[in-house]
C-alpha cells in the first residue's frame, strides 16, 4: 500500500519543492524524481504483476473531507476567474457542479464507509507505467524545452515555477486517478487533472490560451457535472455505500450500473476530447509543447479512456455501449480524414490522438473481452509514440522555427538524429509490424465477432487508410533528401536527447515485449473480468517478431551502397538546373523549386468535417440521453 | 503431427524462387496480347527478362542513396507478403506486409525530390488508400465465409466462395486494376509511355534500382492473383481459368479506357468499396444464420 501512496504522494512534496527552486536545482530534483518515480513504477509491476487485484482499505472519511474541502476552494477560484475574463458558460457549469457536489457531501453520503478505496490491478500496473515512465519522462524534457521556449518568447512572462508545480500535481492526480477504487475519490482527482490541463493551456496568457484554456475547462467541466450526477445515483440508489466502490459497480450488474456507467462515460468522452468535444484539444495545442506531449500521451486523454475501458464489462452488448462506441468509431474516422487537411505537425499529431481516441473508445463501447484487449493495447502503444512524436516535433520547432510540415522537407539532412526517431516514431503509429497495426489487425479479427461488428470493420477500413497517407506524406516529407543544408541539431540540450533517445527504445522495445506484456499483464486481467482471454497466436507472434527484426536490419544495407553509386541531381524535366534546386523559368529568371504535399481541403476541410462529426456525435449522445432517462424512469 | 509447418515453409521457398518467373512471364505475355490489342506484333515474351537483365548491367545512379534502402526494403517486404500468403498465413497480416513494402516505395520516391517522382509518390499514396478498404473486405468476406484469416484454411474449406462474394470479387478486380497499374488508374506510374509525369514515382531510380523494382511488381503480379485464387479454390481448375479470364479483362479495359484524374480514382474506388463490398457483407452477415452451417 506505501508503494501506492509514495506514488501519489511524492509528486505532490516535489510539485511543493519546484515553487520554491529554480534553475540548477530545479533541473536536478526533477532528472531526480523522475527517476525515482520510473523506478518505484517498475517497482510497481515487478511485486504485483502476479497478483491479480489487490485492495487496500484505507480510511474513507478525513481523506474524503480534505477533498472535498479543496474541490471547493478550487471551485471558487474558477468562478473568480471566470468572472474576471466574463466566462459565464463556465460560471455557470462550475456553480452547477459545486452545488450538487455539496449535495451529495452534506446531504446524501453521511455516515457511509467504503472500505477498500484503493486498489491495484494489472490495468492499473499498465497505467501507472505509462504514468511514470512516459509522465516523467517528459517533465525532464520539459526543463530544457523550458529554458529555450523563454529565450525565444520574451513577451511571455517566466512562470515556471507554476509550470513545474502543475506538471508534478498532474502525474500525481493521474496515479489518484488509476489507484482509486472509490468513485468519489476518482472524480477528486478527475477534477484536479482538469483543473491542471486549464492551467497549462493557459500558460502563456495570451488571449487564444487564455479562450483555450477556457474551452477546455468547460468542456471537461461538463464531463464533471455528469460525473457528478451519476455519484448521485449511485448515493440514491445504494444508500450503504458499497457502490461506490468502483469494482462493486461493475460487477453489479446492468440494471444497477449502466445510469452511472453512461454518466461517467460521458464524462470520459469529455476528457478524452471525442467529438462534438475534440475542439478543447485541438486549442490545446497553444501551451508549449511538453504540455502537449504531456496531455496526449500519458495523462488527460488517457484518464478518459481509462475509465471507459474500465466500465466496458457494463457496457459489452448494451443499446447504450454500442452508441458510445458508435461515437468512438465516426470520431476515429472524422478526426483521421481532417488529419490529411491539416499541414500544422502539431494539428496532425492532435487529430490522430483524437482519432486514437476515439478507436478505443469504439473497442471499449462493444465492450466484449478480445476488443478489450485491443483497447489496453492501444493504449500502451499510442502513449509511447505520440509522446516521442510531440517531443520531437517540439525539438524542431526549437530548432528551425517551425511547426509546418511543409517547412520540415530536408529534415533527415538538417537534423538527421531528430528525423530518424520522428521516422521511428511515425513507423510506429501506422506501420506494421508496430503496435498501432499490430492493434488494428485484433481489433479487426475481436470486431467481427462482435454483434454489428461489420459497421466498426468499416469504420476502421476507410479510417485506417486515411491513416496511411497523412503519415506517409509527412514522412516523405522529412526524407525527401534536398542538399545544401546544414546539420542545425548539434545545439539540443543532452538531457533532452536522453529522453528522445529513451522513447524511440521504447518504440521499438514495447514491440518486441509486447508477448510478454500480453500474456502477463492484459491476458491475466481480461480472464479475471471475463473468465476467457485472448491474444494472438504464437505462429503470428513469431511472424512478427520477424518482422520487426528484419525492419531493424534493413538500414544496415545503406552500409553495402555507401559507395560505388554516381550522384546525379533529381530528373527536372530537361529543365536547365543550376545547383540542385533553381531552374530556368521564362524569360531567363531562375526560379526555385518548392515541392508541396496534397492536403485535400476540399474533401477533409477541417470545418466541414467537423461539423458533420458534431452533428452525427450529439445526435448520437443525445438517443443515449433518451434511453438513460427511459432507465431512470 | 507436425507436417504442416514443412509444407507452409516449402511453398514459402517455393514461392521465393518461382514467383519471379511466372510474374515475368506474365508480364511479357501482358505485353504480347497488349500489342496485339492494338495492332502490334510486340516483343517477345521473354522479353521483360532480357530488360532487367540488362538493368542490372548499367552504371549505378542516384539522386540520394538512401534510395536503394528504400528499394531494397520494397523489393523485400514484397517478397515477405508474398511468402506469407503462399505458406498459407493470416490474411491481415499478408495486407499488412503488402502496404508496408508499398510505402517504403513511395518513401523512396519522396526521397529524390523531383517533381516528377514526387507527385507519383502523391498519387501512389492516393492510390493505396483507395484500395486499402476494399482488400480489407476481401479478407473479412473469405473470413465471413471459411471462420479463417488464414490462407491455408481458406483454400482447403472447398467452400465456393465466389458464390457467397460476387460483390467483393467485382471489388477486387478494381483492386487488381490499380495493383497492375492499369489504365484507367495507372496514375502514379503506368506501364504505357504516355504519362504525363515522365514515370512518376520510378522517375528517379534507375539501373539495379529499377530493375529490383520490376522484380518486385512481378512477385506482386503473382501474390495478386493468389487472392483472385482463392475466390474459386474450391476448383483449381476453375480457379486457373478464373485467373486468366480475370487478367485478360484487366489487358481489355487497360487498352479501352483513358486515364483518370486522381479525384475520380478515389471516388470510384471507394464508391464500389462502400457499395459493393459492403452490401456484400452485409447480406452475408444478415444470412449468416440461415445458410451457413
Amino acid at each position: 500500500m506505501n508503494d501506492l501512496l509514495f506514488l501519489i504522494g511524492f509528486p505532490v512534496i516535489i510539485a511543493l519543492l519546484m515553487l520554491l527552486v529554480k534553475d540548477k536545482i530545479r533541473n536536478y530534483i526533477v532528472i531526480i524524481s523522475a527517476l525515482a518515480l520510473g523506478i518505484a513504477s517498475l517497482y510497481l509491476l515487478i511485486t504485483y504483476f502476479n497478483k491479480n487485484t489487490v485492495f487496500f482499505d484505507i480510511s474513507f472519511e478525513p481523506a474524503t473531507n480534505i477533498m472535498f474541502i479543496i474541490e471547493i476552494l478550487l471551485a471558487v477560484y474558477i468562478l473568480y476567474l471566470g468572472i474576471k475574463f466574463k466566462k459565464y458558460f463556465t460560471v455557470a457549469l462550475i456553480l452547477l457542479q459545486a452545488g450538487l457536489l455539496v449535495f451529495l457531501e452534506m446531504g446524501l453520503i453521511s455516515g457511509i464507509h467504503p472500505v477498500n478505496n484503493l486498489f491495484l490491478d494489472q490495468f492499473s500496473i499498465i497505467m501507472a507505467m505509462i504514468i511514470g515512465v512516459i509522465g516523467s519522462l517528459i517533465c525532464v524534457y520539459a526543463l530544457g524545452y523550458m529554458e529555450t521556449y523563454h529565450t525565444r518568447h520574451t513577451d511571455i512572462k517566466d512562470r515556471r515555477k507554476l509550470f513545474f508545480f502543475i506538471l508534478f500535481i498532474f502525474l500525481s492526480a493521474m496515479f489518484g486517478v488509476v489507484f482509486s477504487n472509490n468513485l468519489m475519490w476518482i472524480f477528486f482527482f478527475w477534477e484536479i487533472t482538469t483543473i491542471c490541463s486549464f492551467v497549462l493551456i493557459g500558460y502563456s496568457r495570451t488571449p487564444e490560451a487564455t479562450n483555450n484554456a477556457f474551452l477546455a475547462l468547460s468542456m471537461n467541466l461538463l464531463g464533471g457535472v455528469a460525473f457528478t450526477a451519476a455519484l448521485i445515483y449511485i448515493a440514491i440508489m445504494d444508500p450503504s455505500g458499497r457502490l461506490f466502490e468502483l469494482d462493486s459497480l461493475i460487477s453489479s450488474g446492468y440494471a444497477l450500473a449502466i445510469v452511472p456507467a453512461v454518466l461517467i462515460c460521458f464524462a470520459g468522452i469529455t476528457k478524452a476530447a471525442l467529438m462534438p468535444f475534440s475542439s478543447w484539444l485541438v486549442g490545446a495545442m497553444v501551451a508549449p509543447t511538453p504540455v502537449s506531449a504531456l496531455l496526449h500521451s500519458s495523462t488527460m486523454v488517457k484518464a478518459g479512456v481509462y475509465i471507459i475501458v474500465r466500465f466496458a464489462p457494463v457496457l459489452a452488448l448494451t443499446t447504450e455501449g454500442f452508441i458510445i462506441a458508435l461515437v468512438g468509431a465516426i470520431t476515429f474516422l472524422l478526426a483521421s480524414g481532417i488529419a490529411i487537411s491539416q499541414s500544422n505537425a502539431k494539428k496532425v499529431l492532435a487529430y490522430s490522438t483524437i482519432a486514437n481516441l476515439g478507436l478505443i473508445v469504439a473497442c471499449a463501447g462493444v465492450g466484449t473481452y478480445n476488443l478489450m484487449w485491443v483497447a489496453i493495447l492501444l493504449i500502451i502503444f499510442h502513449a509511447i509514440a505520440k509522446s516521442l512524436l510531440f517531443l520531437c516535433v517540439g525539438t524542431v520547432e526549437n530548432r528551425i522555427g517551425s511547426k509546418n510540415i511543409e517547412d520540415m522537407g530536408g529534415l533527415i539532412v538538417r537534423m538527421p538524429k531528430i528525423a530518424m526517431m520522428m521516422f521511428i516514431g511515425m513507423a510506429g503509429m501506422f506501420l506494421a509490424p508496430f503496435g498501432m497495426v499490430i492493434s488494428k489487425w485484433a481489433a479487426i479479427e475481436a470486431f467481427i465477432t462482435a454483434p454489428y461488428g461489420l459497421i466498426f470493420i468499416a469504420i476502421l477500413a476507410f479510417g485506417g487508410s486515411f491513416t496511411v497517407f497523412y503519415w506517409s506524406k509527412w514522412m516523405g516529407k522529412i526524407i525527401s533528401v534536398m542538399r545544401h543544408q546544414e546539420v542545425v541539431e548539434d545545439t539540443v540540450k543532452k538531457e533532452k536527447w536522453a529522453v528522445l533517445y529513451i522513447l524511440t527504445a521504447l518504440v521499438v522495445g514495447v514491440c518486441l515485449a509486447f508477448p510478454l506484456i500480453s500474456t502477463y499483464l492484459i491476458e491475466p486481467f481480461i480472464m479475471n473480468i471475463y473468465g476467457v482471454t485472448t491474444g494472438l497466436s504464437q505462429a503470428n507472434f513469431a511472424i512478427m517478431i520477424m518482422m520487426i527484426c528484419l525492419l531493424l536490419i534493413m538500414p544496415f544495407s545503406m552500409l553495402f551502397y555507401r559507395t560505388g553509386s554516381k550522384h546525379v541531381s533529381p530528373y527536372m524535366g530537361g529543365r536547365t538546373t543550376e545547383g540542385e534546386m533553381k531552374f530556368s523559368g521564362t524569360f531567363g529568371t531562375m526560379r526555385e523549386l518548392s515541392l508541396s504535399n496534397y492536403y485535400m481541403e476540399k474533401y477533409f476541410g477541417e470545418d466541414k468535417v467537423f461539423y458533420i462529426g458534431t452533428l452525427l456525435c450529439w445526435g448520437l449522445l443525445l438517443i443515449a440521453g433518451i434511453i438513460l432517462a427511459g432507465v431512470i424512469l | 503431427m507436425n507436417a504442416e509447418p514443412v509444407i507452409s515453409l516449402v511453398n514459402a521457398v517455393l514461392f521465393v524462387l518461382i514467383a519471379p518467373l511466372v510474374g515475368g512471364l506474365i508480364a511479357g505475355i501482358d505485353r504480347k496480347v497488349t500489342a496485339r490489342m492494338q495492332g502490334r506484333v510486340g516483343p517477345p515474351v521473354l522479353q521483360p527478362f532480357y530488360d532487367v537483365g540488362k538493368l542490372f548491367e548499367k552504371e549505378n545512379m542516384v539522386v540520394t542513396v538512401t534510395q536503394h534502402f528504400y528499394v531494397l526494403s520494397y523489393l523485400v517486404f514484397m517478397v515477405v507478403a508474398g511468402a506469407l500468403f503462399f505458406s498459407g498465413g493470416d490474411m491481415l497480416l499478408v495486407i499488412f506486409a503488402f502496404t508496408l513494402s508499398h510505402i517504403f516505395l513511395v518513401l523512396g520516391a519522396y526521397a529524390s525530390y523531383s517533381p516528377y517522382s514526387h507527385i507519383g509518390a502523391e498519387r501512389e499514396l492516393i492510390q493505396i488508400i483507395a484500395y486499402e478498404p476494399m482488400i480489407i473486405f476481401t479478407a473479412v468476406g473469405m473470413y465471413m465465409v471459411t471462420q479463417s484469416f488464414n490462407v491455408s484454411a481458406i483454400v482447403n474449406s472447398g467452400i465456393p466462395i465466389i458464390l457467397y462474394l460476387p460483390g467483393v470479387f467485382i471489388g477486387y478486380l478494381i483492386v487488381l486494376t490499380i495493383k497492375l497499374r492499369k489504365s484507367p488508374f495507372d496514375l502514379s506510374t503506368s506501364h504505357h509511355a504516355h504519362q504525363e509525369i515522365v514515370k512518376g514515382v520510378t522517375t528517379d531510380f534507375s539501373g539495379s534500382n529499377l530493375g529490383k523494382i520490376e522484380i518486385a511488381h512481378w512477385y506482386e503480379y503473382v501474390f495478386l492473383l493468389g487472392v483472385v485464387y482463392l475466390f474459386f479454390g474450391f476448383n483449381p481448375v476453375l480457379a486457373v481459368a478464373a485467373i486468366i479470364i480475370a487478367y485478360f479483362l484487366e489487358i481489355l479495359i487497360d487498352n479501352t479506357i483513358s486515364r483518370v484524374k486522381w479525384q475520380l480514382t478515389l471516388r470510384s474506388a471507394w464508391l464500389i468499396a462502400g457499395t459493393l463490398g459492403i452490401v456484400n457483407l452485409g447480406v452475408l452477415y444478415y444470412l449468416k444464420g440461415v445458410i451457413m452451417p
